[in-house]
């Protein structure tokens, strides 16, 4: 088994301070990095072909070499939104390891070639804020930020801004409007970040745990790192078990180990007596797998090729005492409530989701209903300027597709409660169509 | 008072005195008048600014390259000074920040955090959200309504996944995540914001240690050094680990954990 990277021993007293921080080792990677030339230093990203680990998985030094050359003002930006139902490592690394991600961000900056820095974390996490705050000021302090660090040619800021409450903040170009002072809607992709992002300036923007991840990269040597994983899936990642499990909680994993094992080894699987119904492999918004999915190996490439997404690596599990219409409805409501309203489909698409579930739910529906569901997901896909729609559309069409049977149970079940009696389903086709609507009479 | 029998009002306690829109401040949600222009940028001389809001504000001003980025830090303090974003705390954030007060009532109202209507000091958001509920959250967010009663000292809150699903079901009180919580932790919480304790110090996730196991300093952690797993034993590992997992002992954790140790010493 691998050692930890992220999570050795990061229960330790004290590591949240600079002292029992360098005595481990700390800042020594930024130490080396700084006396490498930035070409280097990128080199070793790219390497380790580490890949995002916010959500979309791009490969991180791809990312930063799309940063143009020159003396333009370029920024980094730390997407610390976390707000993906379900995700919840990267509130864990900034609370108990605030500075290996301010040390990773000097370095990814100093890389990038960037002189201005923000972490733009959620609002509602008012704990690790004021924890990365003190780590910030300590680093300060011991001259990591600022002018000239340690003697080299690299300057930089680091700023810690508080959101307040949005999950569309978490998508890159909605964080860039909202750390702007401005509402969170997305932008119009291209321009890229990379090229436009915030104050119209390049930006590179990495999630908490890509940054953090860099420092031990410069450690390890890229090359090395990327012996750890699989081929296009390298390096360890840290998995958000929750839901129906006996331990949930944040483990950090070598990509590729089976899912089982982290559903049942790790996290001890659901509630003796239950089995897996359904699971969420990378937040609510990757579309759902079966039970039988859990002998895949847990990567990103094994995630899309299942027709699913690693995501951000938060495992949601829901065993077989859960009614798969709940679900679905439960996220269509969030996704209506967290949808920007820039974009007509997802707007609209998450609001008449939510209706047409909830007839489901109260057995007004009938097995039609479940079509035109599909049918709205397919309209939501790709046609936004940001993956909210399709965040919603993926989890719910991927429900009604795998669970049709259990949707149309409950629509009989419900209906024939509701005194309105079971549709025809063995009546010939034409009259069906043509006929009296469907559970008209009994 | 005819507003707090129904609808919008009955939310709102009865023991403050308040209007009949339900507000303690008149006209707050008076509708526009056309014939009037837009409210322009407040002027210093005509708008009072508690002094420590005005530093607050312009310090975080200062942090940014586009003094406009400080909106939402300058909203955030606004907000803890009056307890809510009321046309009073928008018109002095405005003021400070030389925005008009639509510019800043359209940033307030797009996020969850700020309130354009009063609410209680207490704050208590219960999280709601799939993974919570999956574990009961739904009925702890009743009981929360319920054991917070029609206290207008409290604004308990439904709120979208908080990031603390390894305790659900959980709710941050004033900004403190607590969990996993019984259904009678409720009250507790509702004792303890009265009588100005600490909220139940041993569900403070701050106090709580990561999951994964080896954390802690156990064998995985201790066996530093170069010997890397190469490639062509990862396959081996996943069948491996894939057959023995269904019927595995599940007490054991850690020998399952490690299934592979061999290959990889």
């Amino acid at each position: 088994m691998t050692e930890l990277l992220l999570f050795d021993r990061i229960d330790e007293p004290g590591l949240a301070t600079i002292d029992v921080y360098k005595r481990r080792g700390g800042y020594e990677a930024l130490e080396r990095a700084l006396r490498m030339p930035r070409e280097e230093v990128l080199q070793n990203l790219l390497d380790s072909g580490l890949r995002g680990r916010g959500g979309a998985g791009f490969a991180m030094g791809k990312k930063v070499s799309f940063l143009p050359k020159g003396t333009i003002d370029k920024y980094l930006v730390c997407n610390a939104d976390e707000s993906e139902p379900g995700t919840f490592k990267d509130r864990e690394l900034m609370q108990k390891s605030p500075h290996m991600l301010v040390e990773g961000m000097i370095i990814a900056a100093y890389a990038a070639d960037a002189n201005r820095s923000f972490i733009y974390i959620r609002g509602e996490y008012e704990q690790q804020a004021e924890i990365l705050e003190r780590a910030i000021a300590e680093a300060e302090a011991a001259g990591y930020l600022g002018e000239r660090i340690l003697g080299s040619d690299h300057s930089q800021s680091l700023v810690l801004h508080r959101g307040a409450g949005a999950y569309i903040c978490g998508e890159e170009t909605g964080l860039l409007d909202s750390l702007e002072g401005k509402r969170g809607n997305p932008r119009l992709k291209p321009p890229f970040p990379a090229n436009q992002g915030l104050y119209q300036g390049p930006t590179l923007i990495n999630n908490v745990e890509t940054l953090a991840t860099v420092p031990t990269i410069i450690r390890m040597g890229g090359a090395e790192y990327a012996k750890l994983g699989t081929d296009t899936s390298t390096g360890t990642k840290l998995v958000s078990v929750s839901g129906n499990v006996q331990r949930p909680g944040n483990y950090e994993i070598e990509l590729g180990i089976s899912s089982r094992e982290i559903v049942y080894g790790l996290a001890g699987g659901p509630e003796p007596g239950r089995e897996v119904k359904l699971w969420f492999p990378g937040g609510s918004s990757s579309p759902v797998l079966k039970a039988e999915d859990l002998d895949l190996p847990y990567d990103f490439d094994s995630m899309a090729k299942a027709g699913s997404m690693l995501g951000s690596g938060a495992i949601i599990v829901v065993d077989d005492s859960v009614p798969v219409v709940d679900v679905a409805l439960k996220l269509a409501k969030f996704y209506r409530h967290e949808s920007c309203g820039k974009c007509t489909p997802c707007r609209e698409g998450t609001n008449w989701t939510v209706k047409m579930l909830q007839r489901v739910e109260s057995g007004e529906a009938t097995p039609m209903d479940l079509d035109i569901i599909a049918s709205v997901q397919d309209q939501i896909m790709g046609n936004c300027l940001c993956v909210l729609g399709d965040a919603m559309a993926m989890p719910v069409s991927s429900m009604v597709a795998k669970f049709r049977d259990e949707f149309e149970a409950h629509i009989e079940a419900k209906r024939a409660a509701n005194g309105l009696g079971a549709p025809h389903f063995d009546a010939p086709l034409g009259a069906a169509l043509h006929g009296a609507p469907a559970g008209v009479h009994s | 008072m005819s507003a707090l029998s129904g609808g919008h009002g009955s939310e709102l306690a009865g023991d403050v005195a308040r209007y009949g829109h339900g507000s303690r401040i008149p006209g707050w949600d008076d509708a526009v008048d056309l014939t009037k222009d837009p409210a322009g940028i407040p002027d210093p001389a005509l708008t009072s600014v508690p002094r420590e809001l005005r530093e607050r504000i312009e310090a975080s001003m200062a942090k940014y390259p586009d003094f406009r980025s400080a909106a939402i830090p300058a909203l955030h303090a606004a907000q803890e000074l009056h307890g809510w974003c009321s046309p009073e705390a928008i018109e002095q954030v405005a003021c400070v920040m030389r925005l008009t007060p639509a510019y800043l009532t359209a940033v307030a109202t797009f996020y969850d955090m700020f309130s354009t209507v009063p609410v209680g000091r207490q704050t208590v958001y219960v999280c709601t959200n799939i993974s919570c509920s999956l574990r009961g959250a739904d009925e702890l967010y009743a009981a929360m309504q319920e054991a917070a009663g029609d206290d207008p000292d409290f604004n308990v809150r439904a709120f979208e996944c908080l990031g603390a699903c390894d305790i659900a079901p959980m709710a941050s009180v004033n900004g403190a995540y607590v969990g996993p919580l019984e259904l009678s932790d409720a009250e507790t919480i509702v004792a303890q914001l009265r009588a100005g304790d600490e909220v139940l110090p041993e569900k403070q996730l701050l106090r709580r240690k990561v999951a994964d196991p080896r954390a802690a300093g156990g064998a995985g952690a201790s066996s530093a050094g170069g010997d890397r797993a190469p490639h062509a034993s990862a396959e081996a590992e996943h069948n491996a680990s894939a057959a023995k997992a269904p019927d595995a002992d599940h007490s054991d954790a850690a020998d399952r954990l490690f299934p592979d140790e061999d290959h990889r010493a």
